[in-house]
Formats: structure tokens, sequence, C-alpha cells
């Protein structure tokens, strides 16, 4: 495997793509007992309408996330209790845009591994089985349904984008889940379930060139072809400028949004995600006058909080918490960007939040979960995460402002607010 | 690991380590969780965190902070058995990394000792402007325990539970008491905590171990130190004659079943592996039966409150189905007490416990909350020492001490319009 240096982050990443298209990627860490694996689909929430052998296919939401919990069934039993028996508890999550698997142990790490690759490349399940897993999500899904912060965020997405399939639930609906079959199942793990899709990442005190050699002989030969999906035809405007919903809570909540520019795979990538997140610190991150202001004022408190955020086809920033005033705390978050834009951000104010998110992006690297989750979006997204530090270097106060100028504009901007139901 | 005194009543607990790219510098002050008590100490922790004498405000204190490449201080609140912890956890690049080769840590513990004794004041106490938002904070902050759910039934579980013990008090304690609170009265508890409080700091990073303690010793020259009071006794817990069995109802879609669980025996290892075969892990009985078998729910786990002795069942289930819910988790029970195991399920619980011990070591953020919970209740074990415990627990041991464990309390969260 070909190792490649990172001086400046004291971090080593041996990488190969084996000949059916698996990309694998170890990072050393020789100071650890925890060895943690992670192996990916570039399958997630948002692709329900994808091509397979020349056919569009128009697939329940929620699929992605049903085939997750599906995959741990083994010929054997279940994936779980394989793995346990080596002090091993595997998971797995479903995002927008990829599946991942997952487990750390301490012990009989090869031997997890070769139960990791086998149990997510083989499908085994029965129509009976699937039924029996709606009771479950089902009830997963009631659960994130009575959870404000998912709703409120679910509900900003839904206003932002009118045909995105960045709409669509990841878990679905107990209506839409009810729709899935086996074979519909089978037919998505044939489309996207194949090594040319998917990314293994191991990081601990392992031997990379023994991670490659279990992955050649545990996993198919062959790959597969790549998949064509529809995220639909996003148009530039607003699905909705407000949405509101009366909740069990303790106080009023909101998320202020803005849709952002799409930004294609590549380096720009990297390099927009840096900037996104320096946008968020300089407007409204804890060092910022906004803050201080609102927080001293009692219209925030330490909820309050926000973000940058890629999707295939979608990117939107947004910043939200509790509040007894939303709109005036949104509207306070518009006038802020429009100062910048106009007067420019502080130099002295600039070069502090630079450092504070270059030292924040390096307490990343000591989360294994977190090192593997941004290399393989890296992958899949076509750039280095680990070239942070390089992109630091060059990022000057003109690329942030011309940020905040393309996308922090009022014909972008949507409220999502949770209030408390009336006795 | 290390644990020496630095001065009256102040413990540093080193954890030397080079691997991470950060280093961890936490301390706080263990006190017994009372109802009087607990809400003025968790305001302390905010009110401190707003300003100190050179940093009056937060625009300030975020400015030292930036300058120590975005070096991070969190006020922390936690309760870890019967004794509330207040304090900082500050977490900052290790100097390896920093691009200027600049020391960071001696500027850290600084400003950390500057948060605990030079907090900015006016004539004597907190300003009244940062109390007063505090203050609004906190009861907001007590009052949105609701909004999650799964976390609000457990609490309601544990405080019907406890009852009149210190282990029923939440962390932050309730609305009625912090709503009382007056600047001198919380001036008062604060001089108290910094001069009696016993004080736990915890480091972990690449620092020789007489580095940190110079740094400290400098950090905390002032801290004012009197007489530091006893740890408390260990409360007993009252198991009620006939379980209790409460039911509340709030506008939901998905019911919250709570079983509280008293146990009675002291052989905290093998109550430990009995939980995690009953409901501790995803491959328990509660996760195979409850939720694999009879697809009653998303999840159903326990927990075992090594402490107090408690066992807390927490599950999300459709309304109509409590009964059938509330039955299978008393069957699960009664399986591990009677020894009904498959050979894979002791091995696969006994590997679980030693995995999470092996790689403790590995999360500096795992490590503080792991040494400061044994500070806190007065033991010294090790993660080493508690698996080679687990190790030596038998079957029979198991399940001598799962058979102590009764049905206590419970506590259904239901909707509004199950009232129909």
């Amino acid at each position: 495997m070909k190792p490649i240096l990172y001086e400046r982050l004291g971090e080593t990443v041996c990488c190969e793509t084996l000949p059916n298209g698996l990309e694998i990627r170890v990072i050393p860490k020789p100071d650890h007992a925890k060895k943690y694996a992670f192996f990916a689909t570039r399958y997630g929430g948002m692709d329900t309408c994808f091509q397979l052998n020349g056919q569009w296919m128009d697939t329940p939401a929620g699929i992605a996330h049903y085939l997750e919990h599906k995959m741990f069934d083994t010929e054997e039993g279940n994936a779980l209790q394989e793995l346990a028996k080596n002090g091993a508890e595997p998971n797995a999550f479903t995002s927008n845009a990829m599946t991942g698997y997952y487990f750390d142990s301490t012990d009989h790490f090869d031997e997890n591994l070769e139960i990791l690759l086998s149990f997510v490349s083989i499908p085994y399940f029965t129509q009976e089985s699937v039924d029996k897993e709606q009771g479950i999500i089902g009830q997963e899904i009631r659960m994130i349904e009575d959870n404000p912060d998912w709703q409120i965020y679910a509900r900003l997405l839904r206003a932002l984008y009118q045909v995105s399939t960045a709409r669509t639930s990841i878990a679905g609906t107990v209506e839409s889940i009810s729709h899935i079959t086996a074979e519909t199942l089978y037919d998505c793990h044939r489309a996207f379930y194949t090594p040319s899709n998917m990314i293994l990442t191991v990081v601990g005190n392992v031997d990379p060139e023994k991670v490659a050699d279990l992955a050649r002989r545990v996993l198919p030969q062959e790959g597969g072809p790549v998949i064509p999906r529809d995220y639909g035809d996003e148009p530039g405007t607003l699905s909705k400028r407000e949405t509101r919903l009366a909740m069990e809570v303790s106080s009023p909540q909101f998320l202020s949004g803005y849709k952002c520019r799409p930004v294609p795979e590549g380096e720009d990538r990297l390099r927009a995600m840096i900037l996104g997140d320096l946008a968020c610190d300089l407007l409204f991150g804890e060092s910022s006058p906004l803050y201080q202001r609102l927080y001293s004022q009692g219209l925030i408190n330490a909820s309050f909080g926000g973000a940058y955020e890629l999707l295939p086809g979608a990117a939107f920033l947004y910043a939200g918490g509790e509040s007894k005033e939303p709109q005036a705390v949104a509207a306070a978050l518009q006038e802020e960007a429009d100062r910048l834009i106009r007067e420019g951000v502080d130099q002295d104010f600039f070069q502090r939040t630079l450092r504070a998110s270059f030292g924040s992006n390096l307490r990343g690297l000591n989360s294994f979960e977190n090192i593997a989750v941004s290399l393989t979006e890296g992958c899949f997204g076509g750039y280095d995460p680990f070239r942070f530090p390089q992109v630091f270097d060059s990022v000057t106060q003109e690329d942030v402002l011309s940020f905040l100028r393309e996308n922090l504009v009022q014909e972008r901007w949507a409220l999502s607010e949770i209030v408390p139901k009336e006795a | 690991m290390t644990r020496t005194q630095l001065a009256g009543g102040v413990f540093l607990t080193y954890l030397p380590a080079k691997k991470f790219k950060t280093s961890l510098l936490s301390a706080q002050f263990v006190v017994p969780l009372k109802w009087e008590t607990a809400s003025a100490n968790a305001l302390l922790g905010s009110i401190l965190r707003r300003g100190t004498v050179s940093c009056p405000d937060m625009g300030a204190l975020a400015q030292r902070l930036d300058q120590l490449y975005g070096a991070r201080i969190d006020g922390t609140v936690r309760k870890k058995g019967e004794s509330q912890c207040v304090g900082f956890v500050a977490s900052l690049i290790d100097d390896s990394f920093a691009p200027g080769g600049e020391r960071l840590l001696e500027p850290a513990a600084s400003l950390l000792g500057e948060l605990i004794c030079h907090p900015v004041t006016r004539d004597g106490l907190f300003l009244e402007e940062y109390f007063e938002s505090e203050k609004t904070n906190l009861i907001d902050a007590i009052r949105s325990i609701l909004n999650d759910k799964r976390s609000y039934a457990d609490s309601r579980l544990l405080q019907e539970m406890c009852t009149g013990e210190p282990y029923g008090v939440p962390r932050l304690g309730n609305e009625q008491i912090t709503a009382a609170l007056h600047p001198q009265l919380l001036f008062d508890a604060y001089r108290e905590l910094i001069s009696t409080a016993r004080l736990e700091i915890f480091y972990s990073g690449s620092a020789e171990r007489s580095r940190v303690e110079d740094a400290l010793r400098s950090a905390l020259a002032d801290l004012p130190r009197k007489d530091i009071a006893p740890p408390p006794e260990r409360t007993p817990h009252v198991l009620p004659e006939e379980p209790r069995i409460l039911t509340e109802r709030l506008d939901v879609t998905q019911g919250k079943l709570g079983m509280g669980f008293s146990c009675g025996s002291d052989d905290a290892a093998a109550l430990l592996l009995g939980n995690t075969l009953f409901g501790g892990s995803s491959n328990s009985k509660l996760f195979l039966n409850v939720r694999e078998k009879l697809s009653l729910c998303y999840y159903a786990s326990s927990l075992f409150h090594r402490h107090k002795g408690l066992i807390t069942v927490s599950s999300g289930i459709e309304f109509e189905n409590y009964q059938k819910a509330y039955d299978e988790i008393c069957t699960q029970l009664e399986a591990v007490q009677k020894g009904q195991l498959e050979d894979w399920e002791l091995e696969a619980a006994r590997s679980t416990l030693l995995n999470a011990y092996a790689s403790m070591g590995d999360s500096q953020g795992k490590l503080e909350n792991f040494y400061l919970g044994q500070a806190a209740t007065g033991r010294d074990e090790s993660p080493e020492d508690l698996a080679s415990q687990v190790r030596a627990v038998t079957p029979e041991r198991i399940f001598a001490a799962m058979g102590t464990v009764k049905l206590d309390t419970v506590y259904f969260l239901q909707g509004k319009e199950a009232e129909a």
C-alpha cells in the first residue's frame, strides 16, 4: 500500500485501490489499543431514484436506512452476535449520502473485519424477516418524530428545497416504509453495494497490507457499473419561506437557514467546507460580536449554534437554537451578514478565527470515527480532507466575503420554528 | 496514572499520553448532591464562565481562547453517584502541534485558574446582569429536559424511585429553587465552594508531571482553602413494599416505558455483567427479545447504577403495547436470574465490557469522566482493575447477584389521545 505522510498533522494514510474498484484507507495508530473499521457505500437517504440495468427505479423513502437494518441478518443468524463474541459491538448509520457499517475492538480484529466485510456484502433476508422490521423501524420513526431537533431540521430542508431529494426523510415515514419489499431491497443492494461504490477505512494499530489482503480475499472480484442517480432538478428558489409546528416543548426553537449554491465534486468541496465553517464562525460563532450581543440581550442561550452542510447537489447554512424571539434573531443574522459584506471583517478577528478553526479541525483527528467518516466523504466527494492545513494557508478574507455575498442573501433565506403547544 | 495532592483538598490525576492531538485539563469541585445546593452550584459553573477580572466578558474570554488555537473551556455540571461535580474542562491542541511552537499548557491553566479564583465582580457580588441572564438560562435548561422525551422519562423514573434520597436530585436541581436564588446567596455559595469543596484536577497530554504541577500551583495560588468537607456517606436505597406504578400524559406519538429495579447484592462486578446480559448491549436479552423477536421497540436497554445498586430499563413503544413490553422485560430478567443463557451470551457480555475497559485509554474524554467518577465515589480502581474483576466473575455469582434484583418503580409516559 502507498503511504502518504501528512507532516503537519502527524498522520500517515496508506491508500490502495483494488482491481474491483474498492478504495482502501488505513491510518496506522501504533499507540492505541482500539482498532476501528468503517465500511461504507455511497448510498444514502437521498438516493431514492436511480438507474439499474438501463431502467429507472423510483424506490420508497427510507429504503437505504431499511436496508441498513436488514444487512445484519446472516445465514448463520445475526452479525451482531458473531461480532459480540469477540467483544466488538458493531453499529451502522445512514446519512443523506452514505450508509456506513463499523465496529471497534481491541482483540480479534482480523476475524471481526472479515465478519464485517462479509455481512455487508452478502444480503440474507426473506419477505418475512423484512416485514418483521416494520415494527422496529416504525418505532424509530415515532421516536424521531417526537424529537424537536429532528423536526426543526427536517422541516427547514423541506422549506429550502422544492424537488431535491434532500427533502426526503432518511428513515422515511411509517407509510412509505410499508411499501418496501425484499425484492426492492435486493435490487438496491445489487446496485449500490458493489466494491467500486464502497470504501473501507481502518484506523488503529493494524498492518495495512493485511487489511488489503483480507478485503481482496473476502469481497467479490468484480466491481459494478456506475449507477446514475436523480436528486431532482432543483431550482434556485425556495419552497417555502417560513414553517412552524407546535409540539410538546419547553420553549420556542428555531433554525434560520440559507439555501447555498451547490458545490461540484473535487478539491472545491474541501475549500467550500472550510469557507462555510469560517463564515459561520465569523457571523455567529461564540467569539463573534453578534453572538455576544444576542447572548447578553437574552435572545439566545448556550443552545445556539449552526453549521454549513454539503449534500449531493445541495448546500445550506443554518443557525438556531432556543429563543423567545426567533424572528428577531433571524433578522439580526441577516443584518450582520449584510454588515460584514459591506464593511468587511476586522482583520484581527479574522486571523483569530482562522487560528481557532484550524485548531478545531486538528482536534477532530483525535476521533477515529471522525477520521474514518471524513476520509470516506472525501473519497466520495473527490477531495483529500487531510489537506486542510494547506487550504487554511491560502484562505483570505475576500474568499469568505464572497461566500457571504453569494449565499447569505434574503432570497435564499427560510425559517423553521417549533413552538410550545398551548396547554 | 498517578494521583497526587497539590494543596489542601486539591488532587491532580495525571494521565500522561503522547498519542493525542490535544491536551485535556479539567478542574472539578466535588460536593454532596442536595436539593438545597444543586441549583446554586450549577449556576456557579455558568456564571464563572462569563468573565474574569482580566477578561471581564465573553468577547475577551473568546479572544484569549482563539489565540490558543481555539482552545475550549466548557463549564460542566455532572452527577456522579451521590455527588455533584461542578467545574471546567479545557481542551487545547497539544504543544507539539502549535504551528509557532508555542507553549499552550501554561496560559490555558492560568485562564482556568482565573475563571475559578478571579471572577469579575462589582461591590463584592457577581455582576447583576450576568446573574440574571444565567439564572434565566438555567431555568430554561431545566425546563428543556422535557424536549428529549427519552431523557425526560429516564430522569422522571429516577426521581420518583429515589424520592427523598440524594440520588433522586437531578444534576441541575429544580426550577423553584433556582428561581429563589439571589445575588448574595449565590456569592456566599461561591465562597463556600472554592474554600471547602474538594477539587479534583485531571490532566491528559504530553507534558511532564512536574510541568503540569507547576502550571497548576501557579494558576491556583489564590485558591482559598479552609476545612475541606468530608465525602458524604452513601445513602442506602429503600425498596417499597409493593412496586410503585406511575403514569404521566404528554402530547407525544411514542410511549416511554421505564422500569426501575433495586439490587440487594453488593457484588458489583457480577451485577455489571448481569446487567450487560439483561439489557446493557446490542446483544442483550432485551435487545434480542423486546426488539428483534417481538418488534415492540427500536430501543430497550438497561443501565446499572453501580454506586447506588440500581438497574433502570428504558424503552420506547406504542402506547397499547405497554403490558406486552412490561411482561417481556420481566420475563427476560427472570431468564438472567435463572441462568437461562446460551453459551455465547456470557462470552459476548464479558468481552463487550473488557473491550470498553481496554479502549478507554484511547479517549481523553472517557478517561476524565471515568476517573472523576472514581474520585467522586471514593474509589481507586483503574480500568484494568475493573477488567480483572469482570474476568473473575463466575456464572454462579451472576445468577446469585441478579437473583436479588427486584422491581421497584414503573414509569409510563403516554399520549394525550390515549385518554379517549
